[in-house]
């Protein structure tokens, strides 16, 4: 070949072009890689994005609240008098405080400037000696005069939006009227007082300072006749016994609590004004410690008992079987290291705020025995606590006659380890308990978030599930992988794989649709078929075994599942035909309550063996694929080992089949139960959803997953239960994540195991 | 004796115990089939006209009434089970034999469906003329025809069937022009002054100044607006005039006459005279209403087409979505990525988030899609139309991204194993004959692993059609007012909620107020349902064994 033809054949390798040509295919090559790259990455980061969001949303609830200064400057109105109590409006800009010579001074809690400033004394001279403030929420003031009446005010806010900007005119109102209602006719000074009201009644408790302890109740009845109202006074007088120290009423006015001297709490009934009742007296504190603060927590049930010694503890009255009350310690929280000053309940959840004579505030909430914030913010003694309405943002006030206004970011402080996880004791509950309810018709409630009997019930769907799963799965791969022929075996797999197809939506639908009346109306022969399946299949291949050579041979080895078709088939119809004769003739005609009556046993008809046989069914397949992958990579020439030295097929598949894939069975019922665990459409609609913790058959549950679905569409977003419903979702998400990472790592050592045999 | 030691032999050898294991497999497949029959037969059955009965009927109280329905279930039960001790069946008898029947007439029972017993059913007849009328309120109607009426006077004592027939198929006309007006015309209008609306409140919201001309712009495409609107409702109310005119007289069964008008009419047939030719075609038309019609009466009675549409099209939104990112993912793990136990670990983590439970999915879909970008968008783009979300809500692209993210790991697994089946020699030989990398993998690789891909999107389909629970937190209905694909502009509205098929079968199942009258109408959708994964899997798999057959070929060469 000369050069001339090469040339001609071939064009310059160097041109311009050829070169400007690979240039732009290397140009293309590097493109490639790098958008290979990105788009691979970035799939890859939205997948761990996920995990990573799951855990930003739940993280705030474990925050501990975060506590700001905003401003501090001299008491408004001058200390002269000393300050009775502080309170603040809605929005947190304008503080109350009212003063010893009973002058109610609004102020600006930004700066301390005076807003609005009105005596609480308008008709009468006598001077206060007594104050008490009821139920924050209500923003009663009552004060007990020098001359044994008292007089009962309201702090008020009206907000107008002149040029749409808010303004706030506070103002006082008088509910019983501007002049003082007598208590002690003997005139005597009102030592301590305690109060409440509300539309229909209105309470005073009061103590004279000669030791007496009044009751008065008023209550309105417009009559029929005319529109006037009418009131109705009841008085009684209550014996006391030491000195007292404190004096609480609760919102609804039925009891009454008085502290003594020596850490001791009287508790009386006061639901009959005209009869009050001493229904315990208990030692609250004891004895070197005295009773420094007495609170009510937010919706008046719950004591906080503050003493001496810094330490604070949470009463409540019990209900014992004989439907009697007790008033009981029920938890204590972290102790501050020197005498409670006060404490400020919040007021619409159970949590509190508390300041000591060291100068620590410590911010708890009580149902959760959480300690949110405990935290040095003086170097003086703190005097007096007031805390917004919202609870983000408090007013103290120290020894030095400065008022100091902080902030406080605090959204989530009922979530503690142990409010989730362990047993609570709520108030107006008898015991400590799992509970899990996330609202509720009535607007005072608490939810109560523990994930306990949510997780109970998940593991005991996935329990059931497996009872029934994975016999059948594992023996079924087994066979199929092992004993069955090749051709029937093209036809079974793909079955299996369109079962786990099979949408669960339908599964549910049918579970709870029409599987759990059927199992209700035929359950004994739902038993009688588990019974009576595995032993006529062993009859019916013993009587195959018997049957001559020549009608055997029709069919080859590996075809016995098609023998047994028609077997079961039968199985089935025979049971369920005997099964209303068996119910008349044992269970009284019907199982279901004979249960309940006879045995005990509560039965719902959407109950866990429904839901273990729906779910057990959508798990079999699962199972049941990985378990055939492993018993069929066994390798050849092991079983072929086994047989040639003398073991019978079934001896060879379980001593050394099983044995050598045992692994990937393992991780075959791993993968199965992170999927039953999952699994919520069968959940939701074949159970009743109640969340309860019985290991019963015969009842329901709820679990984690149909929770979220349930409840996740209404939940307020970045609320507790927003929150608390992602954490429910990342404990799903860790636990099937945990248990497909065994099963995958078990898997790949198989694998290694499998090409190195 | 011989007997009994070889049966103790052939205990002894394993074999029960093979045959157990071929047991649970002969059960697994009967459960299967099983499920799969008992759906078909429900969910088919419900559309065949069954005859109407009519019969006399002793009621608990001992008085005789005459009953007209449909035998639609019957079952035998035990005496303790029907807590009252019945006088109507001999003592002696264990088993009671009852019969559900549909009674229909709501309006006027109460309830549609009642449980009979045999023993005190008489005078059991199957009368030609009885007729069953389909309503758009109230569910079926079972009667005599009597008479006809015009605008309240009688005008055919004595109809016969042909010219009823006539008047129904008048009102349907009607109601067919007044369905096109209320819901294509006038919603095209209605939805045109929303979005004026918005453009005013965009031009506030962007400080144009009262008196520009924009606003005159809206103001006078508002004014062409409002009198086309007002045409359409004046022929609106002609229609209704129209519609309203005819009526007709039937009896119940216990001799009440009830007027009903033909408005209400969506069908009416006398199941007792047709014969297997008229049923088989009524069925056929009924099971056409069925997949093609809209939900009537909260969704117990006609069709499931916008949960169809909703579902196909959410599902081809994901397809969209997950093919590219699925692809991409493989081919990097596969073909660029360092193999190492960085990629091991990452092939791990995408394994398991195929077991990841799909509420999970929901959750984050809720929490981050919906609130976080949704809300972000609504603030960035759609700020006139707030506080009301564009975006921050659920609705059928984050669904469909949602369902996306879902399946992802799907296609990864599928793609890489089908690149990993790619023999070597080939991208070898491609690479010895110059190709770069990117040409090898365009032009030979990934074509050879089309299939793969294809088969994984197919599953990724499959598992989307079938699953709702995360759906039920980013953007299903039980009834969407507007389909998320409509003649407006921009056409396709990705802010929409939109119906599903799964949600309808879990909505009308069990938050339905009548779950008699909903149960055929589930088992249907179910059928479909389940029609559509199987159809689908079997796709796949048909597509994978030709794959492993292809590759096998291409490995011996």
């Amino acid at each position: 070949m000369s050069d001339v033809s090469t040339t001609s054949l071939l064009a310059d390798f160097n041109s311009a072009e050829a070169q400007k040509h690979r240039y732009y295919r290397h140009l293309k090559d590097v493109a490639l890689r790098y958008m290979m790259a990105l788009g691979g990455i970035s799939v890859i980061v939205a997948i761990v994005l996920i995990a990573f969001y799951l855990v930003y949303v739940v993280l705030p609830m474990f925050k501990p609240a975060h506590i700001e200064q905003v401003a501090g400057y001299p008491v408004p109105a001058g200390t002269g008098t000393g300050s009775l109590y502080y309170a603040m409006e809605e929005q947190r800009e304008i503080g109350l405080r009212v003063t010893g010579g009973a002058d109610a001074v609004f102020f600006n809690t930004a700066d301390g400037s005076l807003v609005h400033r009105e005596s609480l004394l308008q008709e009468t001279r006598a001077r206060v000696t007594a104050f008490a403030a009821g139920d924050p929420s209500q923003r009663l003031l009552a004060l007990g005069l020098d001359d044994g009446s008292v007089l009962l005010a309201v702090h008020e806010y009206r907000v107008t939006y002149p040029d749409d900007v808010r303004v706030i005119h506070p103002g006082i109102d008088w509910p019983a009227g501007r002049e003082p209602v007598g208590m002690d006719e003997s005139g005597k000074a009102i030592a301590m007082i305690a109060a409440q009201y509300d539309e229909d009644q209105t309470t005073i408790a009061a103590l004279t300072e000669d030791q007496r302890l009044l009751l008065l109740n008023m209550v309105e009845e417009e009559s029929f006749l005319s529109d006037e109202a009418e009131i109705t006074t009841t008085k009684s007088q209550i014996p006391v016994a030491g000195k007292v120290t404190f004096l609480l009423m609760d919102v609804e006015q039925r009891e009454l609590y008085v502290a003594e001297q020596d850490g001791l709490i009287s508790y009386y009934d006061i639901s009959d004004k005209a009869d009050p009742v001493l229904v315990q007296r208990v030692q609250a504190v004891s004895i070197p410690t005295e009773i420094t603060s007495l609170s009510f927590l937010s919706g008046g049930i719950s004591l906080l008992v503050g003493n001496s010694g810094g330490e604070i503890a949470q009463w409540f009255p019990v209900r014992d079987p004989e439907n009697n009350y007790t008033l009981e310690q029920i938890r204590s929280f972290d102790p501050q290291s020197a005498r409670i000053t006060s404490i400020a309940p919040e007021y619409f959840r159970k949590g509190f705020l508390a300041t000591d004579d060291a100068g620590y505030l410590g911010i708890y909430h009580a149902t959760a025995q959480r300690t949110v914030e405990l935290e040095k913010i003086s170097d003086n003694r703190l005097m007096q606590l007031a805390v917004a309405p919202r609870a983000n943002a408090m007013l103290v006030e120290d020894d030095t006659g400065s008022l100091q206004f902080w902030e406080i970011d605090n959204e989530h402080p009922e979530i503690s380890w142990s409010s989730i996880w362990g047993k609570v004791w709520y108030e107006s509950r008898d015991k400590s308990e799992y509970i899990w309810q996330s609202s509720s018709a009535s607007s005072d409630f608490e939810p109560k978030f523990s994930l306990t009997p949510l997780v109970f019930g998940t593991l005991k769907a996935a329990f059931y599930a497996m009872l029934f799963a994975v016999p059948l799965a594992i023996m079924g791969a087994v066979y199929t992988a092992y004993f069955m022929s090749a051709v029937m075996r093209d036809i079974v797999k793909p079955t299996i794989e369109i079962m786990a197809a099979l949408p669960t939506v339908i599964l549910g639908f049918l579970a709870g649709l029409w599987f759990a009346p059927f199992v209700e109306q035929n359950m004994p022969g739902l038993f009688l078929c588990f019974l009576l399946l595995p032993l006529s299949v062993i009859i019916a291949a013993y009587c195959w075994s018997r049957l001559p050579d020549n009608l055997r041979h029709k069919i080859p080895e590996g075809w016995e599942a098609v023998v047994l078709l028609p077997v079961i088939i039968a199985t089935g119809i025979v049971s369920f035909a005997l099964s209303q004769p068996l119910e008349i003739a044992f269970f009284g005609g019907n199982m279901p309550l004979w249960l309940t009556d006879e045995i005990g046993i509560t039965y719902d008809q959407r109950n866990s063996l429904v839901v273990g046989i729906a779910m057990g069914f959508a798990v079999i397949p699962i199972i049941f694929t990985i378990c055939e992958d492993a018993v069929f990579g066994v390798p050849e020439h092991l079983t072929m080992g086994s047989l040639a030295l003398g073991a019978t097929p079934w001896q060879t598949a379980v001593r050394v089949v099983l044995l050598t894939a045992s692994p990937g069975i393992f991780s075959a019922v791993m993968i199965g139960f992170g999927r039953a665990v999952g699994e919520t459409m069968i959940v939701l609609m074949a159970t009743g959803n109640t969340a309860i913790m019985d290991m019963n058959i015969f009842e329901g549950f709820r679990t984690l997953s149909a929770n979220i679905a349930v409840e996740m569409p209404e939940s307020e977003v970045d609320s507790t239960h927003y929150r608390i419903l992602f954490l429910a979702a990342l404990v799903l998400f860790l636990a099937t994540f945990l248990f497909n990472t065994v099963a995958e790592v078990v898997r790949q050592r198989l694998r290694v195991k499998y090409s190195s045999l | 004796m011989r007997a009994k030691s070889s049966f103790k032999n052939w205990f002894n050898s394993g074999d029960p115990w093979i045959w157990l294991n071929a047991g649970a497999v002969s059960l697994s497949i009967i459960m299967v089939v099983g499920l799969v029959v008992l759906i078909m037969v429900r969910g088919l059955g419900h559309f065949w006209p069954s005859n109407v009965a009519a019969f006399d009927y002793i009621d608990d109280d001992g008085s005789v009434i005459a009953l007209v329905g449909e035998f639609i279930d019957a079952e035998a039960v035990p005496r303790a089970r029907l807590a009252v001790d019945d006088s109507r069946i001999p003592a002696d008898i264990d088993i009671i034999d009852r019969r559900l029947v549909r009674i229909g007439n709501r309006d006027y029972t109460g309830f549609d469906y009642r449980w009979v017993l045999d023993a005190a059913v008489h005078n059991l007849s199957y009368p030609e003329n009885i007729m069953a009328v389909e309503r758009y309120e109230w569910g079926n109607f079972y009667g005599y025809l009597k008479a006809v009426k015009e605008n309240g006077e009688v005008t055919d004592a004595d109809p016969d069937w042909e010219s009823f027939l006539r008047y129904i198929a008048e009102s349907e006309k009607i109601l067919g022009e007044i369905h096109h007006i209320e819901k294509n015309l006038i919603g095209a209008v209605n939805y045109e002054m929303e979005r004026l609306r918005l453009r005013e409140r965009g031009l506030a919201l962007d400080n144009v100044a009262p008196g520009s001309p924009a606003y005159a712009e809206i103001e006078t495409r508002r004014a062409t607006l409002q009198e086309e609107y007002n045409g359409y409702t004046g022929r609106l109310t002609d229609l209704y005039e129209q519609l309203n005119r005819a009526s007709f007289v039937a009896v119940l069964a216990g001799g009440q006459k009830a007027e009903l008008p033909f408005s209400k009419v969506v069908r009416a047939y006398r199941p007792n005279a047709m014969g297997v030719t008229d049923k088989t075609v009524f069925y056929f038309e009924k099971l056409w209403e069925f997949v093609s019609g809209d939900p009537r009466e909260a969704n117990t009675e006609g069709g499931i087409f916008p949960a169809i549409f909703g579902t196909v099209l959410m599902v081809m939104i994901m397809a969209v979505l997950v093919t590219p990112f699925g692809v991409v993912a493989a081919v990097y793990l596969r073909e660029y990525a360092r193999q190492g136990p960085f990629t091991r670990l990452i092939r791990i983590a995408v394994n398991n988030l195929a077991g990841v439970p799909s509420v999970v999915y929901g959750v984050f879909g809720l929490g981050f899609f919906v609130y976080f970008l949704g809300g972000t968008i609504d603030e960035l783009f759609f700020a006139e139309s707030l506080p009301a979300p564009t975006f921050g809500t659920p609705g059928i692209m984050w669904a469909s991204l949602t369902m996306a993210l879902l399946t992802v790991p799907v296609v990864i697994v599928s793609t890489e194993e089908g690149l990993a089946r790619v023999p070597r020699a080939i991208r070898e030989g491609s690479m010895a004959l110059g190709a770069t990398k990117a040409e090898t993998l365009w032009r030979t690789v990934l074509p050879m692993t089309a299939s793969a891909m294809l088969t994984g999107l197919i599953l990724a389909i499959a598992r989307a059609a079938g699953e709702v629970a995360p759906l039920m937190l980013v953007g299903v209905v039980k009834l969407a007012p507007s389909m998320p694909l409509d003649g407006n502009f921009p056409f396709l509205h990705l802010d929409r909620k939109f119906m599903h098929l799964g949600f309808h079968i879990y909505d009308v199942g069990f938050q339905s107020p009548n779950v008699e009258a909903a149960r055929p109408l589930v088992y249907a959708t179910a059928f479909l349902l389940i029609l559509i994964i199987i159809f689908l899997n079997l796709a796949a798999i048909k597509i994978r064994n030709s794959l492993r057959e292809k590759y096998r070929a291409a490995e011996q060469n």
